[in-house]
């Protein structure tokens, strides 16, 4: 297992998860949603090919209500 | 005076007949904030971006906010440096909404002042990447000059402490700001009822951008409505061409033929 840091937790993944696989796992549905890792975006048609690393930051955002 | 025409509000490549644009924040229930900004009339509504939670609730803000009906203005609400900005703009292209960003770059977690030595510098680089940027500002006219040169789509000074109700604390510079202005200007932050909404139209103002106002209120169905009538009843006031203040009366009744 290896180490990422996910919306700011910890967490282990297995090793040549994709960022794709780890984005269906959080259950976004239909929602908007963006990638970063390591505060670089993840453009849509690649995280299929991204495969996380130890380490690597990861943020998952969707859109919320503000002013 | 701003270079948009008569009738309509100009961002970029978009053009807005409401003046009025809303936030989708602080609503109580996703319900009441569809039908808040439908009393409105607004064309264009601010969201933010947030982490996903790990554990999601079923609603999601999108499936009340009709995206035939609406434009979506993403901020970057809760940003305190040029980068995190950046950032949160790029997330927000990537997601398919666009690319008309309200910028924020806040210095001070008491008042929510926008530091604006680095909103300028993330101006800077969302204008080369092709965003349309809407930057909140101080009501400080060199900063707004400094924005327009940069080439930002509008200017957005605040009028008091974002969710202060306090209405437009300097009208002076506001009216400075509008002298000076090449892009639309559109108060932001600081509204607090009807009035104050008239009051920045009728000083010359593009457009009014509120959230809490409505959404704060007792009844924001009610003042949804009182918005948008305010808005328009103001830049209706500032077309006419007010009469001038003066110190002492000029009678309206006749003064000849008295009895």
């Amino acid at each position: 297992m290896i180490s990422i840091n996910l919306s700011g937790q910890s967490k282990q993944v297995a090793p040549q998860t994709s960022a794709a696989t780890l984005v269906a796992e959080l259950g976004i549905g239909a929602r908007k949603f963006a990638v970063e890792i390591n505060r670089e975006v993840v453009s849509k048609d690649r995280l299929d090919e991204v495969v996380l690393q130890e380490g690597d930051e990861v943020n998952v955002v969707t859109l919320v209500g503000g002013g | 005076m701003a270079n948009t025409d008569d009738t309509t509000l100009v961002l970029g490549e978009h053009r807005f007949t409401s003046r009025l644009l809303i936030g989708t924040g602080k609503y109580e229930t996703f319900e009441l904030m569809r039908d808040a900004l439908a009393e409105t009339g607004t064309e264009v509504v601010t969201v933010s971006l947030r982490r996903v939670e790990l554990d999601l609730t079923k609603e999601s803000l999108l499936d009340f906010i009709d995206l035939d009906k609406y434009v979506i203005l993403p901020n970057t609400a809760g940003c305190y440096t040029a980068d995190d900005a950046i950032r949160t703009c790029r997330l927000a292209r990537e997601m398919g909404i666009g690319k008309l960003v309200k910028l924020e770059v806040i210095g001070d977690e008491k008042t929510l002042f926008p530091d604006v030595p680095a909103t300028l510098e993330a101006a800077k680089v969302l204008v080369d990447e092709g965003f349309t940027v809407l930057p909140y500002v101080m009501d400080d006219p060199v900063a707004c000059l400094k924005l327009q040169d940069i080439g930002c789509a509008a200017v957005m000074p605040l009028a008091a402490p974002i969710g202060s109700g306090l209405g437009i604390r300097n009208p002076y510079n506001i009216s400075i700001i509008l002298e000076q202005a090449r892009v639309p200007v559109i108060v932001d932050a600081g509204v607090g009822t009807a009035s104050d909404a008239a009051y920045a139209m009728e000083l010359g103002c593009d457009g009014v951008l509120m959230n809490t106002a409505v959404a704060g209120a007792a009844d924001p169905l009610k003042m949804a409505r009182a918005m948008r009538l305010g808005v328009e009843a103001g830049r209706a006031a500032y077309e006419a061409g007010r009469i001038d203040r003066k110190m002492y009366a000029t009678a309206s009744s006749p003064i000849t033929g008295l009895i």
